[in-house]
């Protein structure tokens, strides 16, 4: 009943566009033979394809709609995979330990392009789980996070250089200096919301680039810093490839810490205090909840993580420069909390590993890579727009005497 | 309990509150009326430190609080449901009632009051998975209600319960507010369009025009009186 429909709309779709694309598809001018070609299947390949995309969007879209009615229809929440292997323990600790087992291997199976790729990916997922904190789960739109992270590289490459700091000094260094730099961004723009805050979030990581770029006596400018040793381990020499997995690891270790602290400060006080400022500043405050104290964690704490990956990716790639801190970070960063879900911690995690893997995958698209991407998001915000995966909190409970109805 | 002295209070340059002058006493229902624009609500956000009075002093129990902000007034008790309900609309009910009690450690005390709540609005008790956003007006507003008493407050402050509420909820909504001032000791201090309904239940009652106070009796005699009668309660 629904096919008849759908494939008579598909077919005038694919009608319309073979006429749209006739004049360039389809005729060609010869001028070497002064003739004109008819190119007609490739017409035939218009149709075609045209009709199937348009047929398999409208499928998507109306299954998209069943699906809405059928969670309104049914009275409880739909219960998404993800959320039933986090609550099911007999799922939840195999999939644990799969995951686990399969991120120890990793290094001592592929290349060490494949390890950096990876060990790119979790940077991601910290810096990811740190947005997720400011933009998902305090709401405020931060378009300059890239400038804490560029404050943690430079921290770690400028004290080296000067003072010959060794990297495990220099991590908390960086961490606390990510964390100062947030509260000197929050101060300013506590009075601000929404677009507002995003214009000012975004010049400000503007300005940390500019002047690294052009303070020439203090950052070495667009030359960059280069030959930053790489994390020591109690003075163990290492070769290139064990270097790589021992980074490897390392980053793996400290995401894992991000993920333990990021979820303890989603179910805290500060946590909760964050998701209700992000609902309603006028009624949290009639709360008694402290409104500047509280951005100005979400900020601090937010740019602690940026600064953190900021230290290891100066020692990673041992060379940094401005460019690595453009605004086309902070948004591919902001992308992955987006396109994972926002406030959703398996999201980011997941989205990190699909935006900075799926790019370096494609690449044997060559210069179709960028558009397939651009098409991946687009798709995914019209079909998903919750995210990967849609934010599930935990919710809080007292139980009452008569709490056994539900 | 609580005494307003003489504040004016401004929004940028334009003057609001006019040198106001009121006084709670402790288990009092207290009823502010008005028309629109007449100063009502910001009378209450300037006792909450939302919007500080320029001049002027607000004391609660013997301590000056027109300088503190607001979330150490509410930590001294002064609790408000804001105009317009504001409740979270994506947090759950019962993280609603949560947030209310978010100064709060003593989690069996708080578990009581949730028991208390629940007993007051049974309506909220069946909803509260729900998410705050899909409730009702009415239960809404009681939503707003109760997260303002999950805070103990001593002084409730309330901003228009009646809003944009069917009669028979805003009737049900008065009786719980005069219900919660008897059983808890709670002073209420009312800001109500409602002058009829909100007379009824309050005590006393102060009339507002353009930002200065202009009347003052008991919720009885301002009921009788003639010009409040033509003014405000349409008979």
């Amino acid at each position: 009943m629904m096919s008849l429909v759908e494939i008579r709309k598909s077919f005038l779709v694919s009608i319309w566009f073979m006429f749209l694309t006739f004049p360039i598809m389809v005729i060609r001018v010869n001028t070497v033979e002064n003739i004109v070609e008819w190119r007609w299947n490739n017409m035939i390949a218009v149709g075609v394809g045209s009709f199937l995309l348009s047929f398999v969007w409208r499928y998507l879209i109306r299954r998209k709609e069943q699906g809405v009615r059928r969670q309104r229809e049914s009275a409880g929440p739909r219960v998404s995979i993800f959320q039933r292997i986090g609550e099911d323990r007999r799922i939840f600790l195999p999939a644990l330990t799969a995951a686990a087992l399969a991120v120890v291997v990793f290094p001592f199976l592929v290349s060490m392009y494949q390890i950096n790729i990876m060990t790119t990916a979790f940077m991601y997922i910290m810096l990811g789980l740190g947005l997720n904190i400011v933009v998902g789960v305090a709401g405020l739109l931060d378009l300059g996070y890239v400038a804490f992270y560029a404050v943690g590289a430079y921290t770690y490459a400028l004290l080296n250089y000067h003072f010959g700091l060794n990297f495990w000094v220099c991590l908390p260094i960086g961490a606390a200096l990510g964390a100062l730099f947030g509260i000197l961004l929050g101060f300013p723009v506590l009075r601000l919301r929404g677009d507002y805050l995003a214009i000012v979030t975004l010049g400000f990581g503007e300005i940390i680039r500019l002047i690294l770029e052009n303070w020439n006596e203090f950052s070495f400018g667009p030359s960059g810093i280069s030959n930053i040793p790489r994390p020591g381990f109690f003075g163990v020499e290492f070769s290139l490839l064990a270097h790589t997995r021992y980074i490897y690891f390392l980053v793996v270790l400290i995401t894992i810490f991000t993920i333990f602290m990021v979820n303890r400060l989603q179910n805290s006080r500060i946590g909760r205090a964050w998701l209700a400022l992000r609902e309603d500043e006028i009624a949290c405050q009639a709360m008694g909840v402290d409104k500047v104290r509280t951005k100005l964690t979400a900020f601090a704490l937010g740019a602690t993580w940026a600064g953190l990956a900021g230290v290891i990716f100066a020692a990673k790639t041992t060379f940094i420069n401005p460019a690595s801190f453009t605004l086309w970070e902070s948004i591919n960063i902001l992308c992955i909390v987006v396109l994972g879900g926002m406030g959703s911690i398996v999201g980011v995690i997941l989205g990190a590993l699909v935006l900075v893997l799926l790019p370096e995958y494609l690449r044997a698209f060559a210069e179709y890579r960028i558009l397939t991407f651009g098409c991946v998001l687009v798709l995914m915000m019209v079909f998903r727009p919750g995210g990967i995966v849609s934010n599930v909190r935990r919710t809080y409970r007292f139980e009452g005497p008569d709490s056994g109805d539900k | 309990m609580l005494k307003i002295d003489d504040i004016n209070t401004y929004y940028g340059n334009i003057q609001a509150l006019k040198g106001i002058s009121l006084e709670i006493g402790a288990g009092e229902i207290i009823c502010l009326i008005g028309a629109n624009g007449a100063g009502k609500s910001t009378t209450l956000m300037s006792i909450c430190g939302v919007v500080p009075p320029r001049t002027g002093r607000i004391v609660f129990e013997d301590r000056e609080i027109q300088n503190l902000p607001t979330n150490r007034i509410v930590e001294l008790g002064i609790v408000q449901v804001p105009e317009g309900r504001r409740i979270f609309p994506y947090l759950t009910v019962a993280e609603n009632l949560d947030m209310g009690a978010f100064l709060r450690k003593d989690k069996a005390a708080i578990a009581r009051d949730l028991d208390y709540i629940y007993d007051l609005f049974p309506i909220l008790a069946k909803r509260r998975h729900q998410a705050g956003g899909t409730l009702s007006g009415g239960e809404q507003q009681m939503l707003a209600i109760s997260r303002a008493l999950m805070a103990r407050p001593r002084l409730l402050l309330l901003d228009e319960p009646s809003l944009g509420l069917a009669p028979l909820v805003v009737k049900q909504i008065f009786e719980i507010i005069g219900k919660i001032n008897r059983e808890n000791n709670t002073t209420i201090f009312l800001v109500e369009q409602n002058a009829n309904l909100a007379l009824q239940i309050a005590h006393r009652g102060y009339v507002m025009e353009t930002g200065r106070i202009t009347l003052t009796d008991t919720a009885a005699n301002l009921l009788a009186n003639e010009d409040v009668k033509k003014a405000y309660l349409g008979i």
